[in-house]
């Protein structure tokens, strides 16, 4: 019999006990494609974000990996609710925010903020470090005029910068002062949740490591919850215990630290995985090989259909061109959408999701977990059948 | 660009971040600064300074000079020993009447000093012609800012209203509305007729001058808005008025200050122009354009009161586009020319 456990409509506290801050569920980002010419009619979608779900812990933190154009940064603001999204919720602190109006947005804006990419193009070049990392208290009228100039000093204290040089502009600070000054912008309203986008990617390999060690302390001090986008799995593995893989709009796979960077069961967090030095061999099949992935990311206008991962699938098969593969749990925080979900070198060659290889439903055991959080029993591979804690 | 676990775990402490606390080697130099510094290193744009500084600071003292007593624009001269009834009222004398009273020589006719007349015609026209270019700058940024950050429908309207602007018969509307909205205006605000001559010609000036401005800042804007500061402020919940003007506005200062120093000297020329065919400010109040349009009449008898107008057009006309060209090679290093 298949079991097909329904997708929850409502987030519900995660195996780990902690309450989420952040859930998202079903989050969908399409942005039209309007024809050239007087009447433009839409004639397209850029499918950036297709159904994406995952949690944040309060005070805790998710990495969302994935390569160039895979809609991370999307993603991120559809959560800062920089962008309405077309479809999905977001639940923050037990509110759906997608529909909010920038009036109801107001008072959320001192709760989530943003670490941007480029610390070269996120602060305004005309306004001093005093009147950047002050903008927000003077937005939200916090402090009055007297309380800005003492909070922005504390602040460049916080991020390790000379309090004396609220005056300067940010022309006059290197690479890594700057992200540090975006940084301070953003814990002015002591915000609960961080969206991180890329935060260390512009800057000089040498700096990197100091930014991500600050941002490691301030979310132990202040008990900030983050998202923290990157490219590469190195830099997240370090700060999110738990990690998102995002391909072309969608989540492929989701796991706490431990099991993605040991057992990984995705062709692309494995690919991704073998680009990382340093991670243990075991974890891609004992050899130190680069797993290469062939072409670029398609275009998300027209997204490959059944797997989006098929045309650059080391292992693809016939089937994933015609079923989509559903997100389905496969440890007690490990869930992964691919047929053929296997640790490297040891994929199975029947398909794991229910289906023969012809796509017909075979009644096998289906998990299915297309919700934020993760469920109380999942498939076991090995076995294929359902086990629980 | 990726980060490897080794950098990580021999990453110094976070205590410790001031191996990239060096300001760069710029330090305290802002760009307005490094501006200046290029400005001066110019010696035409530096020349060209100092005319337009001369100018400014003649047409402030005008007025002044005037109630004290030191020149005097408007009063008459009918003396038989200036001017030769015979002769139509020409000036006697060589070269205009030209004395040490009369430095400049003396208005045919009238007898008034030329000198003076010049003066406080400088500070006429240029008054025109600032104020012609404020409106032009102020139409035009507001307008561009608004049309280039929200894009879609708004900036499609005022794109059509820039098209339609561009597309009028400037010249012929100034002539032929001029008397009519000349009177409307005396009616309205009960000014008297140079007034009123005047408020619509700095009027109809900005008003077909912004349509540049326009273009100018809405091409600045389209990139400035999609740097990401102004995303960060949107996340801060930053009103539509705060990004406009706080955190684009000081962003397009340095075309603004170009496109003012260079469509001020435009509005004197133009200024003249409409003088001679006969809209603007009227004499005996003395402008440029005026006295300029009277000199053409005795190009052949006088022809100093035809030469020295037009001296003094040009010469200010040059000097405040070459410094508008050096203020935009000095904000902008990389453009050639
Ligand atoms: N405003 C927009 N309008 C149309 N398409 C967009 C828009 N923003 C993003 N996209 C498209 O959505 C897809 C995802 O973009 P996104 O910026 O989220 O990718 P990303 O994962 O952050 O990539 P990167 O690592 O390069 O930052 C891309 O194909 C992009 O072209
Ligand atoms: S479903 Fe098929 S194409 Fe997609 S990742 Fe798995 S094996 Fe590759
Ligand atoms: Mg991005």
């Amino acid at each position: 019999m298949s079991t097909t456990s329904a997708a929850p409509k409502h987030a519900r506290p995660s195996g780990s006990g902690v309450e989420p801050i952040l859930s998202v569920e079903d989050l969908q980002m399409y942005f039209p494609v309007k024809s050239r010419g007087v009447i433009r009619r839409t004639i397209g979608h850029v499918q950036a974000v297709d159904g994406v779900s995952f949690e944040v812990p309060k005070g805790g933190s998710l990495g969302l990996v994935g390569e160039s154009g895979c809609g991370k940064s999307t993603t991120g603001r559809l959560i800062t609710r920089l962008y309405k999204p077309t479809g999905g919720s977001i639940g923050f602190e037990g509110e759906d925010i997608a529909g909010f109006s920038p009036r109801q947005l107001m008072p959320l804006r001192r709760e989530i903020q943003m670490i941007f990419q480029d610390p070269a193009t996120s602060l305004n070049p005309r306004h001093t470090v005093g009147q950047i990392i002050g903008a927000p208290l003077v937005i939200h009228k916090i402090t009055g005029k007297d309380g800005v100039m003492p909070r922005v000093k504390e602040l460049l204290e916080i991020v390790g910068l000379n309090p004396e040089h609220v005056n300067r502009y940010p022309h006059e600070f290197s690479g890594g002062q700057r992200q540090r000054i975006g940084i301070a912008r953003a814990l002015t309203l002591q915000p609960k949740l961080l969206v991180a986008d890329e935060p260390v990617s512009a800057l000089d390999v040498s700096i990197q490591a100091q930014v991500i060690n600050l941002l490691q302390d301030l979310q132990r001090e202040f008990d900030i919850a983050f998202l923290f986008i990157a490219h590469d799995l190195a830099i997240v593995r370090h700060f999110c215990p738990e990690i998102a893989v995002m391909y072309l709009g969608k989540i492929v796979e989701v796991a706490d630290r431990e099991s993605l960077y040991t057992r990984p069961l995705h062709p692309y967090t494995q690919a991704l995985l073998s680009a990382v030095p340093d991670v243990r061999q075991a974890a891609v099949g004992g050899r130190r090989e680069r797993i290469r992935l062939q072409g670029d990311v398609p275009s998300p206008i027209n997204p490959p259909s059944g797997c989006r991962f098929r045309t650059r699938c080391p292992i693809a098969k016939d089937v994933c061109a015609k079923v989509e593969p559903p997100l389905m749990q496969v440890g007690p925080r490990h869930k992964v959408a691919c047929h053929f979900a296997g640790e490297l070198g040891h994929h199975p060659a029947v398909p794991v999701t229910g289906i023969d290889v012809e796509g017909a439903a075979t009644g096998g055991t289906v998990v299915e977990s297309a919700g934020p959080g993760f469920e109380d029993t999942w498939l076991d591979l090995s076995t294929g059948q359902r086990t629980g804690a | 660009m990726s980060l490897s676990e080794s950098q990580l775990e021999v990453s110094p402490t976070p205590d410790e971040p001031k191996a990239d606390d060096q300001p760069q080697s710029l330090e305290g130099l802002s760009p307005t600064k490094l501006a200046v510094r290029r400005f001066r290193k110019d010696r035409l744009s530096m020349i060209a300074f100092y005319v337009v500084a001369f100018v400014l600071v003649a047409a402030i003292l005008a007025p002044i000079f005037t109630k004290i007593g030191i020149i005097d624009p408007i009063s008459l001269n009918q003396d038989d020993k200036l001017i030769d009834p015979t002769l139509g009222g020409l000036p006697r004398g060589a070269a205009g009447g030209i004395t040490w009273a009369h430095p400049l020589g003396i208005e045919p006719g009238t007898g008034r000093d030329v000198l003076s007349r010049l003066w406080y015609g400088v500070t006429f026209s240029l008054s025109i012609s600032l104020a012609a270019a404020i409106v032009a700058i102020v139409v035009g940024t507001v307008l561009g800012i608004i049309a280039g950050f929200s894009g879609g429908l708004i900036d499609a309207t005022v794109g059509r209203l820039i098209d339609l602007t561009l597309s009028f018969p400037q010249t012929l509307m100034l002539l032929a509305l001029s008397s009519i909205f000349v009177a409307a205006i005396q009616q309205r605000t009960g000014l008297s007729t140079n007034p009123a001559n005047a408020v619509y010609e700095i009027g109809v000036l900005g008003l077909f001058g912004w349509p540049a401005v326009a273009r100018l800042i809405r091409g600045q804007v389209l990139s400035i808005r999609e740097r990401e500061f102004i995303e960060a402020a949107k996340l801060l919940g930053a009103s539509p008025r705060r990004l406009y003007f706080k955190e684009i506005l000081p962003n397009v200062w340095a075309p603004l200050l170009v496109s003012f120093t260079l469509i001020t000297p435009q509005y004197v020329s133009a200024e003249a122009a409409l003088s001679y065919l006969g809209v603007g400010i009227k004499p005996p109040t003395p402008t440029l354009g005026n006295i300029l349009t009277d000199g053409v009449n005795y190009a052949l008898t006088d022809f100093t009161y035809f030469l020295f107008p037009a001296i003094v057009i040009a010469v200010i006309v040059v000097s405040l586009n070459l410094f508008g060209d050096g203020v935009r090679d000095a904000l902008d290093p990389k453009a050639d020319r």
